[in-house]
């Protein structure tokens, strides 16, 4: 910039050339803060998932060997994902809940797939602050509403991993996944 | 002071270096150096072209995929090529579902732990697995070759000056020791279990010839194998192995050095302009 | 700084105004690379080289912290993530090779810059600290390129590592604990290569600061000009902005362009293929060579093949290396001719030429084989080395006859103009030191 004004005041009196210098100024200058802006391109796009991460980035998951009320940790893209199958009575209670009274109203079908109601899949990542709610492993503390009970600031979740009680603003994330079979499914 | 000891420390550095050159001239005329059969019977690599020769070569999809077929069928059973994934493949023309059959029926399998059980057990590899090692490791491929590691394939195109050039010349380069070789230095006999190869740096190398016969691969897309054909099919995969990025890398050194030359220019006339006034004033 | 009648930095903006009051930083960058510092109007393209030098002390900070993004400090893995870096990163590729084609150019460019320095005598009074301190920065740059070459832990890594660290080892009595206190064991490890991890990423900052001495130093006196006449008045200089920030502009254009062809297109001409080999403690590489810009040192570390006495051949190469280097700290010392510039001393520039010849031919000597006949070469190259600073620099110094120097930079400038017509009244163009434009 500062090379602009500078000789736009020196040549200010030398008539028609001047117009045109100014341009060729300008117009290097300009070049040269494009260039340094496609230079800054690669720079920040370093910074993104690589091809070996980004290749990891879907999981399947067996679900053969979980029992109903079971629930299984795996991971998902380097995060906790339950799976879990819930009982006849952990659906209904699910489906007994009045939706527009929630904080993030979604009914089980929604958060699951259709003919498929028992298979409760979600990120083990509270939506409060990412902590790792329990509930997935055998014994642990389902909170109140017996599905998952975060330990860092006390959400509790229901049987359809629906926010209820405490900070979290949201449900627990329901991962894009689908069936590759009726006993596994392909998550991501 | 400075400049004395300097003088003396300059006397004393040129002098034996002078001195040192003469004690190695007269043995140089004296003893000449022996004449090496490396020397003498090591051949650059031949000359063979490619079609990502040149600056703005590109790599023959079809071409590659010939190679990975002959790196599948033949090299495989002893060379790694640990850098690679089956992802990878992808980019030589593959589309998923190939890759992950590809993966799926690779006949070394990946190590992995028994998820039951815990122990160490092998699976099928998936596309975002490296391609596996056919060794467990350096001990287990020394003693399964001979004593001679085969060493990983992926950056061989790079390890070695010509490294396209290089493995053609040595896939294709097996041959009988000369005659004069023998008469010469009849000391340097190719020991049993070692094959002549004009092409490898010693002359003797314990891989046996690994394509032997024209038709030894069948490719799918009717070109006739023979072992020339596959030698350069090869060659030009492990040049993609070792330099995957070769045409992106192209790509963006046009478009740079074109922007750059126009960045360029401009610089130069306001160069000129700014100084135009100094021009006058002198 | 240098001149009174360097241009005064007036902020007009409130906001420049109200920092200037609280920190004047803006005051700083325009009295050093700004308006306000006037430097000779007379400057040829090899002036350019300093600024370059800093571009690529740049872009080898900005590549090599992106580069330690990816990178693991482990033997187990070094290679690997070096490889999956230029595979898998996005951009990675460019990444790697802009940091490793970049080193070269760094190299490349001080070359040249002390080349300018050498020929023009921009070593000589009132500018020594100036050349002590860029002498600390080429000797921080051998280090920084040295350890930086180590960590893809290839061959050549491995192995220049263990015959670097081995020369430490001729020293006597103390040159083996100093060895494996250097490596931190009985060869290269993974503890030598921590620290030469840690090491490579802090003397780039270390270089940056001292190249802040080094342009403060400058600034002092002011440029040099390739007359090495003294400046003596206004008109004799230009405000270095925009004068010579536009002159850099196009040299960092072009120096732009021939690294992207480097870069690009034969990212691999200067390395080493042996590099793309794993790191293999049980196999020496056929021949191993340091990077290039290490070549005519190389050359005369092994230019000693025979024992002093009781000091051994081994020690004497170590030596005479450290020494090729360090005489060029007393070189304003050893020169002492009143006159500067090449231009106007006819018997030492045909010295100086023979002597870029003998760096040149001991750079080719030092990537050659340790065989005859690249050794003897060597020798005799290695011994006018020395022999050129140490011995001839002094007594032409002493006995040369300068040609008469132009009065002032303003008339050497009108001199030129007249004789070369209209067309070139800027600096000559650089690549022809020799004097036929002087007068």
């Amino acid at each position: 910039m500062a090379i602009v004004e500078h000789t736009e005041s020196e040549t200010l009196s030398r008539g028609d050339a001047v117009r045109r210098r100014d341009f060729i100024n300008i117009a290097a200058v300009s070049f040269a803060g494009v260039g340094a802006v496609a230079v800054v391109v690669p720079l920040i796009d370093q910074m993104n998932p690589s091809a070996d991460v980004l290749a990891l980035a879907s999981t399947e998951v067996d679900l053969s060997a979980i029992q109903p009320g079971q629930a299984i940790k795996t991971t998902f893209r380097s995060q906790p994902l339950f799976v879990r199958h819930l009982t006849d009575k952990e659906i209904a209670e699910a489906d007994k809940v009045d939706v527009s009274g929630l904080r993030d109203p979604q009914t089980l079908e929604e958060r699951t797939v259709d003919g498929k109601k028992q298979w409760l899949v979600t990120m083990g990542v509270c939506t409060h602050l990412g902590c790792v709610p329990l509930g997935a492993g055998e014994g642990e503390n389902r909170g109140e509403y017996g599905g998952y009970f975060c330990p860092c600031h006390g959400s509790s979740y229901d049987t359809a991993a629906r926010i209820r009680k405490g900070p979290a603003p949201k449900n627990l994330e329901v991962p894009k996944f689908s069936f590759t079979s009726d006993t596994a499914i392909l998550v991501g | 002071m400075v400049r004395i000891g300097a003088f003396l420390v300059g006397l004393f550095f040129a002098g034996w270096l002078l001195v040192s050159f003469l004690v190695g001239a007269v043995a140089f005329v004296s003893e000449p150096p022996a004449k090496t059969v490396e020397h003498e019977f090591h051949r650059d690599p031949k000359h063979v072209s490619f079609s990502f020769d040149g600056p703005l070569g590109t790599f023959d999809k079809a071409q590659l995929q010939r190679g990975f077929q002959v790196y599948k069928e033949v090299c495989s059973a002893c060379h790694s090529l640990k850098f690679v994934a089956f992802r990878d493949l992808q980019a030589i023309g593959y589309n998923e579902a190939e890759v992950k059959a590809i993966a799926k029926q690779w006949a070394i399998k990946t190590p992995d732990v028994d998820p039951k059980t815990g122990e160490m057990s092998t699976r099928d590899p998936v596309p975002a697995d490296f391609f596996p090692k056919p060794f467990a490791n350096n001990v287990a491929a020394a003693a399964a070759n001979n004593n001679a590691i085969p060493p990983d394939l992926s950056l061989m195109a790079k390890a070695r000056h010509h490294g396209s050039a290089y493995v053609y010349s040595l896939l294709t380069g097996f041959q009988n020791q000369p005659a004069e070789l023998l008469k010469e230095f009849p000391d340097a006999k190719t020991p049993q279990g070692l094959h002549y190869n004009p092409y490898f740096p010693n002359l003797n190398l314990a891989m046996a010839p690994p394509l032997t016969a024209d038709g030894q691969v069948t490719y799918g897309d009717g070109t006739k194998a023979t072992v020339d054909q596959m030698a350069q099919d090869v060659a030009a995969f492990l040049t993609w192995t070792a330099e995957p990025k070769l045409e992106n890398r192209r790509r963006a050194g046009l478009a740079t050095i074109f922007f750059l030359l126009i960045a360029t220019g401009l610089a130069y006339m306001a160069y000129q302009n700014i100084w135009a006034d100094k021009k006058r004033a002198i | 700084m240098s001149f009174p009648w360097a241009e005064h930095y007036t902020p007009k903006h409130p906001v420049m105004q109200w920092i200037d009051e609280k920190l004047p930083l803006p005051r700083l960058v325009y009295n050093s690379i700004g308006a306000g510092y006037p430097v000779p109007r007379n400057l040829n393209y090899f002036w350019n080289f300093g600024v370059l030098a800093g571009l690529a002390l740049v872009i080898q900070i900005v590549t090599g912290v992106i580069m330690a993004m990816h990178y693991g400090a482990n033997t187990l893995v070094a290679f690997g993530t070096v490889e999956q870096t230029m595979r898998d990163v996005n951009a990675g590729w460019l990444m790697r090779y802009a940091h490793a084609n970049g080193a070269s150019f760094f190299f490349i460019v001080v070359y040249l810059h002390i080349f300018r320095g050498l020929f023009y005598g921009s070593y000589k009074a009132p500018r020594e600290m100036v050349w002590l301190l860029g002498l600390v920065i080429f000797l921080l740059m051998m280090a920084t390129a040295f350890m930086g070459y180590v960590l893809p832990w290839g061959q050549m890594s491995y192995w220049g590592a263990k015959v670097i660290t081995g020369l430490f080892g001729a020293i006597p009595v103390v040159g083996e604990p100093i060895q494996t206190w250097l490596l931190g064991g009985f060869a290269p490890g993974n503890a030598s290569l921590n620290r030469f991890f840690s090491l490579h990423f802090l003397l780039p900052f270390v270089i940056a600061g001292v190249v802040i001495l080094h342009i403060w130093a400058l600034h002092i006196p002011g440029s040099s000009n390739p007359t090495g006449v003294d400046v003596k008045g206004p008109q004799d200089t230009v405000p270095f902005h925009p004068y010579y920030t536009a002159k850099d502009g196009f040299g960092a254009g072009v120096f732009l362009i021939l690294f992207a062809i480097l870069l690009f297109f034969a990212p691999n001409y200067l390395g080493h293929p042996d590099n793309y080999i794993e790191a293999n403690p049980l196999s020496t590489p056929a021949h191993i060579v340091p990077e290039w810009y290490f070549w005519p040192f190389y050359a005369i570390l092994r230019a000693f093949t025979v024992d002093f006495f009781f000091v051994p051949a081994k020690l004497l190469g170590v030596l005479a290396m450290f020494a090729s280097i360090l005489l060029l700290f007393f070189l304003p010392w050893l020169d002492t001719s009143p006159v500067r510039s090449g231009n106007y001393r006819p018997t030492f520039r045909k010295f100086f030429w023979i002597l870029i010849i003998d760096v040149l031919i001991l750079g080719y000597c030092g990537g050659a084989p340790a065989e005859e006949p690249y050794v003897m070469i060597s020798q005799v190259a290695a011994a006018y080395y020395f022999a050129h600073f140490l011995i001839i620099l002094p007594l032409i110094a002493r006995f040369e006859k300068p040609l008469p120097l132009p009065a002032s930079i303003t008339e050497s400038v009108l001199n030129r103009t007249n004789i070369k017509g209209e067309q070139d009244a800027l600096p000559g163009m650089g690549a022809d030191p020799q004097p036929s434009n002087a007068g």
